[in-house]
């Protein structure tokens, strides 16, 4: 039987754990307000863009000189993964699920006879993936440097993919991430980002006008190119951000819950043995007293 | 006075305005070019410039934008911009500073290529917003 001394410390230091799962999941709570906004103030740009890349792509459809960033190498050799998770953890399975996607693709991949390269954004991604993928690693970064996730942000990933796809050293690149749909619902996606999937959005009807392109379609194609993979991979990182902290904010909540529990049970055996100890002490007293 | 012109400017961050106007000019890559009600369609990319938008014959608001992207279709124009300050938002005072420590780093680039162009894109940027910077 545990003395009531140590049952006290116990049920102390759960109550000190509560009080910090109940503080991460406020901030969880607040924070996730922000990535929120963040993303649907993201959602206007990506609209448009994807609503122009739409018209310009489908002029391009059928042509074989059309960037490569559209159409691809024309092979799937090398596969890039993108791995995009958090840099913190205590949020759930929202890492692990993420990287055990990456991890099956990987391994589908590998035994096609693909060849796979794997670039981690978030410092936990790369810690669950170095385990078994370690040799496929090509680099690893963080996924926001300051405080709050911003497009500079995502254009470093952009740039590092970029750098790799002109030297030719991937043929396919996807990315991994959580698709925030609640804050109790994260659904793990992976989409392709290289070559752009532009279908899905349908070009504008301009009522028989057609656009004109300054300066030629090609030119705009090649600039607007990247700066949509940019902004690909920013949506995917608002939608992480989002997803990360609502993971947390679960569970927090959960733990909160349990840690909530546990002092009601310890609490009940501390009670107990502090009657009984009582209980022992006043039949020692009385019994003392008849024997006189 | 025709249909205004709905204008939106757009940065991937967030939505920067969205506004009626009577006229809107923007920096084409080959020319500004002014957007009035009922435009042909345009996809355009924009040089490091300044987007004006007037209504009626009087200039309202003047925004310098780093190079981007505009779509007009209809009675809508969207112009997609990295970054964007309004012209009553510039800092005079810090210009100076900021253009020197970018020729700085414009001298420290050399050889790197794609750095230095995305320095000098960003240099004419800022030294516009100094020239056109005085109020009208």
């Amino acid at each position: 039987m545990p003395s009531l001394k140590s049952l006290r410390i116990r049920i102390n230091s759960v109550k000190s754990t509560q009080k910090i799962t109940k503080a991460m999941k406020t901030v969880a709570a607040s924070k996730l307000r922000r990535a929120q906004e963040a993303a649907q103030a993201a959602r206007p740009y990506a609209e448009r863009m994807e609503r122009m890349l739409a018209s310009l792509a489908a002029g391009q459809a059928g042509n074989d000189n059309a960037p490569r960033l559209l159409n691809g190498t024309g092979r799937d050799q090398v596969h890039l993964l993108v791995v995009a998770t958090a840099d913190r953890g205590l949020c759930g399975a929202f890492n692990s699920s993420i990287a055990r996607a990456a991890r099956r693709k990987a391994q589908e991949l590998l035994l096609a006879g693909k060849e796979v390269k794997i670039l981690c954004v978030g410092r936990k991604g790369r810690d669950i993936l170095r385990r078994d993928l370690a040799k496929h690693i090509v680099d690893s970064m963080e996924a926001t440097k300051g405080k709050r996730l911003a497009f500079s942000d995502a254009d470093g990933v952009k740039a590092k993919v970029m750098e790799m796809f002109e030297k030719g050293e991937f043929d396919i690149c996807t990315i991994f991430y959580n698709h925030f749909r609640s804050a109790i619902s994260q659904v793990v996606t992976e989409q392709q980002l290289i070559p752009a999937a532009v279908a899905g959005s349908e070009p504008v009807d301009l009522g028989g006008a057609a656009y004109e392109y300054e300066p030629d379609e090609e030119q705009i194609l090649d600039r607007l190119l990247p700066r949509n993979l940019a902004v690909q991979i920013y949506r995917a990182l608002l939608e992480n951000q989002a997803s990360e902290q609502g993971a947390r904010m679960t569970a927090m909540d959960n733990a909160t819950r349990n840690a909530g529990e546990m002092i009601k049970k310890l609490t009940l055996v501390y009670n107990r043995n502090r009657q009984a100890v009582i209980t022992k002490e006043l039949i020692e007293i009385i019994s003392g007293a008849e024997a006189v | 006075m025709a249909d205004k012109v709905t204008f939106e400017l757009v940065s991937p961050e967030r939505l920067l305005l969205a506004t009626e106007a009577d006229m809107v000019v923007v920096p084409g890559q080959e020319g500004d070019f002014g957007v009035l009600s009922g435009h042909q369609p345009v996809i355009s990319m924009l040089r490091p410039g300044a987007v004006d938008i007037y209504e009626g014959e009087r200039l309202v608001e003047r925004i310098f934008v780093a190079g981007g992207f505009a779509e007009v279709s209809s009675d809508r124009l969207t112009v997609l911009v990295e970054e964007a300050t309004a012209q009553k938002d510039v800092d005079q005072a810090a210009l100076p500073r900021r253009i020197a420590e970018l020729r700085e780093r414009i001298e420290e680039a050399g050889e790197d290529e794609m750095l230095r162009q995305s320095l000098e894109a960003r240099l004419a940027y800022l030294e516009l917003m100094g020239e056109s910077g005085q109020p009208h």
